[in-house]
C-alpha cells in the first residue's frame, strides 16, 4: 500500500513522509536535484533565493543534534526563515495535544513542518490533518521512517558506486527499530540494486522481515561476502543487558564491524553509519575513521538532499548555482 | 399488555430448526404460537413483515456503553438505542467501566441507568478480581446476588497462573461461568498491530499470534484442572481455533466468540495510519481470518459478537500508535453477518444462531430462541435492504468503524423486547 497523500495529483511531491509508494524516476530526481545543489557548499556565497520568504518549522518532539541542523543549514541556504522548536520544553508537555500544536503553528502562517516523532505515523498524521498550502517533511517516526537520512544514503552511495544496478548492500545491527533501515531498504530496492541483506539476531529483526525485499542472515561472515555497500546501524545502549542482547562486548564479538570483518567485503566497498557511531560497539574506530568509512560525507551530503527535498515539495525544481 | 402479530416474513428460529414462511404471535410479553396463528387470536397490533426475516433478537456477547465512566464516549442511553436498531436485545457489559463493575453498587448503578434508558436486558459481567488488579478475587457471590451472570477481568491481565487457577475455583464455586480474553501481556507489550509484514513495513510495534495463543492454552489446561467453565472472547488466529477444536475435541466444557469485524478485515486490509483499523486484538493475517471463518462455520467457534467499543473523536485523534483500539460495531453487525453467512455458503439459520441460540446457551439464558413462553425479544430485518453508514442512519455515539460512508446490505426494521415494540425503522 502506498501513501498517495504525499504526492500530488500530478505525481509529484507534496510531503515527504516515507519512500514507501515512490518510484526510482521520483528518488532519481531527488537525487538529481541534490547533484546540483551539492557544490554549492564550497561557494563562497553558500545560498540561493529558492524559498525566501517562507517560513520553515523545524518541530523536534524528539532531540536529536544531527539531523535538525543539516535541516536548519538546508533552509538556510535557501533562503528560508527557520523555527525551531523543541517540544520537549514547551506545550505538549503541558497537555497540549499534537494537533494543537500544529494548528496554532499553522496560524502563524508557517509553510512547511519539519518533524520528528517518537511514535510511528506521527510525521502521516500530521500531514493530513495540516492546511494544504503546508508541506510535512519527515525527520524521523518512531520506527517507521526517517526518509531524507535515507536519500542522503542513496547520494553517498551513488557518488562512489555511481549507479544501483548490480550492487549489493548489507545493512547491519538492530533493524528491528530502526527507521533509518525501513527506509534504505524501500530506497534500495527501488534504486534496482541486486540484493539487500539485513544482518543481525533474530531478537534485533522485525518479523516478516524478508518481505520488505531483503535477505536476512545472522552471521557476519556470510553476511558481508562481496557486498560493495554496508550500512552499520547504531545501537541504543538501552538494548543492551535486555533480552534483546547479553552485552556490549558480545555484539561487538560477533556484529561489529572490524578491519578483519571488512576484508570479507569488495575491496571499494564503503562503510557507512547514519550516526552519532558507538566507537567499539557496532563499530571499530579504525574503521569509522578508515579510508573505506563515507561516514562523514552522509553528513555533507544531508544538507544538498534536504535541500532538494525541500524545493521539491514546495513546488520549485532544481537549482541554477 | 398488549398482542402483537408479526405476519408475512420468513421466520427462522435457529433454536427450533424453523425456517418458514408464516406469523407470530406476541402476548403479555411472551411468545405465544409460530408460525399457525390461533383463529381467535386478536392483535393489537399487526406487522407486516413481508420480504423480511422474523428472527429471535440478537444476544451479543461483548458491548462497551462506556457508562459509567466514560460518556463523552457513549451513554447508556445512546449505546442502548443503538443496540435496539441492531436487532440486539441482550448484551453483555464487559467490567472495565469506570468504577469498574467489581461491587453490587456498580451493578445497581447500570440497572437504574438500564431502566431509564427503557433497556431491559443489559448483563453486567462482574470483575475477576478487585478493581480488575489482576491479584484479589472479587467479591464474586455478591456479585452473582446483584444480578452478574458471569466475571471476567476484560483485557486487564492477571498477575499470575496462581491466582488465574484460584479466581477459576472460586468463579465455578458459585457456579459462574468465566469470560476470558487471551492475551499474555509480556509478549503483546506496547503493540498496536498483527505482528507481521504490515506491521513491519510500517514500523507498528506488533503483537504476536503467541500472545494469544499461549494465554489460551494456559487457561484451557486450568479449566481443565479446575473444573470452570469457561468462555473465551474475541479469539484473533489460527492458533487459537485449533486449541480451542481440540479441547472440544476430548470433552472440556469451553465455547469461544469472535468479533464480526474480524471475519472481514485482515492486515492488508489496514490503510496505514488509519485509526479506525487500530483494535486489539488486531487484525491478522489472511490465514488466519480464514481459519476463524471456518472455525464459526464448523462450530468450534459459537458465536459472533460486535465488541462495540464506541470512542469520542479525540481517542482516534493521533498517531496510530498513540490512539485508542476499538471499534464500533453495533450496527455493523447484522449486514456484515449476513455478508459473511453469504461469502461462505452459510446457512442463514446458522448464522443466525451464532447470534441468538449460541449466545444464550453459553450464558444459560432461557432465550435466544422463539420457543412458546419465551419472553418475545424479536429481530425483524430485511436482509436486502441497502444502507450507507452515515450520520443519518447512525445511532451509537461512536462513529469509529472503518465502514464509514460505506454501504452495507441489510438493516433491522424492527425490535421487540419482551414483547414491546422498542424499534421501527
Amino acid at each position: 500500500m502506498s501513501l498517495p497523500l504525499q504526492l500530488t495529483k500530478s505525481g509529484q511531491l507534496k510531503h515527504f513522509l516515507s519512500i514507501d509508494g515512490l518510484d526510482q524516476a521520483l528518488l532519481t530526481e531527488i537525487l538529481d536535484t541534490a547533484e546540483s545543489f551539492a557544490g554549492m557548499s564550497e561557494h563562497q556565497v553558500k545560498k540561493v533565493p529558492l524559498l525566501r520568504g517562507k517560513t520553515i518549522v523545524n518541530l523536534f518532539f524528539e532531540n536529536s543534534t544531527r539531523t535538525r541542523t543539516t535541516f536548519e543549514l538546508a533552509a538556510t541556504r535557501l533562503s528560508a526563515d527557520v523555527l525551531n522548536i523543541n517540544i520537549a520544553t514547551s506545550a505538549t508537555s503541558k497537555g497540549e495535544s499534537l494537533l494543537d500544536t500544529i494548528r496554532n503553528l499553522e496560524a502563524m502562517h508557517v509553510d512547511m513542518f519539519v518533524v520528528r516523532h517518537a511514535i510511528s505515523g506521527a510525521a502521516h498524521f500530521i500531514a493530513q490533518h495540516t492546511a494544504p498550502h503546508i508541506s510535512v517533511i519527515n525527520a524521523g517516526d518512531g520506527q517507521h521512517a526517517h526518509p531524507t537520512q535515507a536519500m542522503l544514503d542513496m547520494f553517498t552511495i551513488r557518488q562512489h558506486k555511481k549507479q544501483f544496478a548490480g550492487l549489493k548492500v548489507a545493512i547491519v545491527g538492530d533493524i528491528l527499530h530502526s527507521r533509518v533501515a525501513r527506509s534504505q531498504i524501500r530506497a534500495l530496492n527501488a534504486l534496482g540494486v541486486a540484493e539487500v541483506r539485513v544482518i543481525a539476531p533474530k531478537t534485533l529483526l522485525p518479523a516478516y522481515v524478508e518481505s520488505m525485499g531483503v535477505i536476512p542472515l545472522h552471521d557476519m561472515h556470510e553476511g558481508l561476502r562481496d557486498v560493495d555497500v554496508i550500512i552499520m546501524l547504531r545501537l541504543q545502549k538501552e538494548r543492551m543487558n535486555s533480552a534483546f542482547l547479553p552485552s556490549e562486548g558480545e555484539f561487538f564479538r560477533c556484529y561489529g564491524l572490524t578491519e578483519a570483518k571488512l576484508k570479507l567485503a569488495k575491496p571499494d566497498a564503503i562503510v557507512m553509519h547514519p550516526g552519532p557511531i558507538n566507537r567499539g560497539v557496532e563499530i571499530a574506530s579504525s574503521v569509522a575513521d578508515g579510508p573505506q568509512s563515507v561516514i562523514l560525507q552522509q553528513v555533507s551530503n544531508g544538507i544538498a538532499v534536504r535541500m532538494a527535498i525541500m524545493t521539491m515539495t514546495m513546488g520549485s525544481h532544481g537549482a541554477s548555482v | 399488555m398488549s398482542k402483537i402479530l408479526i405476519k408475512n416474513g420468513r421466520i427462522i428460529d435457529p433454536a427450533n430448526s424453523i425456517d418458514t414462511m408464516g406469523s407470530l404471535c406476541i402476548a403479555d410479553g411472551k411468545v405465544l404460537q409460530v408460525i399457525n396463528p390461533a383463529t381467535d387470536f386478536t392483535p393489537d397490533q399487526v406487522i407486516d413483515a413481508a420480504g423480511q426475516i422474523v428472527c429471535p433478537g440478537f444476544i451479543d456477547l461483548s458491548v462497551r456503553l462506556r457508562e459509567p465512566g466514560h460518556s463523552q464516549k457513549g451513554s447508556i442511553k445512546s449505546e442502548t438505542r443503538a443496540a435496539l436498531s441492531a436487532g440486539v436485545t441482550s448484551l453483555c457489559l464487559p467490567p472495565d467501566t469506570k468504577p469498574c463493575i467489581d461491587s453490587p453498587a456498580v451493578v445497581e448503578y447500570i440497572k437504574d441507568k438500564a431502566e431509564a434508558a427503557n433497556y431491559s436486558q443489559i448483563y453486567s459481567i462482574g470483575a475477576l478480581t478487585q478493581r480488575l488488579d489482576g491479584n484479589e478475587l472479587s467479591s464474586m457471590f455478591a456479585l452473582k446476588q446483584a444480578g452478574c451472570i458471569a466475571v471476567s477481568n476484560a483485557r486487564a491481565p492477571l498477575g499470575n497462573l496462581l491466582i488465574l487457577r484460584r479466581a477459576m475455583e472460586y468463579a465455578s464455586s458459585h457456579d459462574l461461568l468465566l469470560l476470558y480474553r487471551a492475551n499474555e501481556a509480556a509478549l503483546s507489550g506496547k503493540g498496536c498491530a498483527h505482528e507481521g509484514a504490515i506491521a513491519t513495513r510500517y514500523g507498528l510495534p506488533g503483537i504476536p499470534v503467541a500472545a494469544e495463543s499461549i494465554a489460551l492454552a494456559q487457561a484451557l489446561e486450568l479449566a481443565q484442572l479446575t473444573g470452570c467453565r469457561i468462555h473465551i472472547s474475541q479469539i484473533s488466529c489460527k492458533q487459537s481455533v485449533i486449541k480451542i477444536q481440540q479441547a472440544k475435541k476430548y470433552g472440556l466444557n469451553v465455547t469461544a466468540d469472535v468479533a464480526i469485524h474480524q471475519l472481514h478485515l485482515t492486515e492488508n486490509d489496514v490503510t496505514p495510519f488509519d485509526s479506525h483499523y487500530h483494535v486489539i486484538p488486531p487484525f491478522r493475517s489472511e490465514e488466519d481470518c480464514y481459519y476463524l471463518c471456518d472455525g464459526l462455520a464448523n462450530g468450534t467457534i459459537d458465536a459472533i459478537c460486535s465488541d462495540h467499543q464506541p470512542h469520542d473523536l479525540d481517542a482516534k485523534l493521533g498517531a496510530f500508535p498513540e490512539t485508542e483500539p476499538g471499534i464500533a460495531a453495533l450496527e455493523t453487525l447484522l449486514p456484515l453477518t449476513l455478508k459473511f453467512a453469504e461469502q461462505h455458503k452459510l446457512e442463514l439459520t446458522q448464522a443466525l444462531a451464532s447470534l441468538t441460540q449460541n449466545p444464550a446457551a453459553i450464558l444459560g439464558l432461557d432465550a435466544g430462541s422463539l420457543t412458546a413462553g419465551f419472553q418475545a425479544d424479536i429481530c425483524i430485518f430485511d436482509p436486502k435492504q441497502k444502507w450507507e453508514v452515515n450520520p443519518e442512519t447512525w445511532r451509537s455515539a461512536g462513529r469509529n468503524t472503518p465502514y464509514w460512508q460505506q454501504t452495507l446490505t441489510g438493516k433491522v426494521t424492527h425490535t421487540l423486547q419482551a414483547g414491546r415494540l422498542v424499534y421501527s425503522f
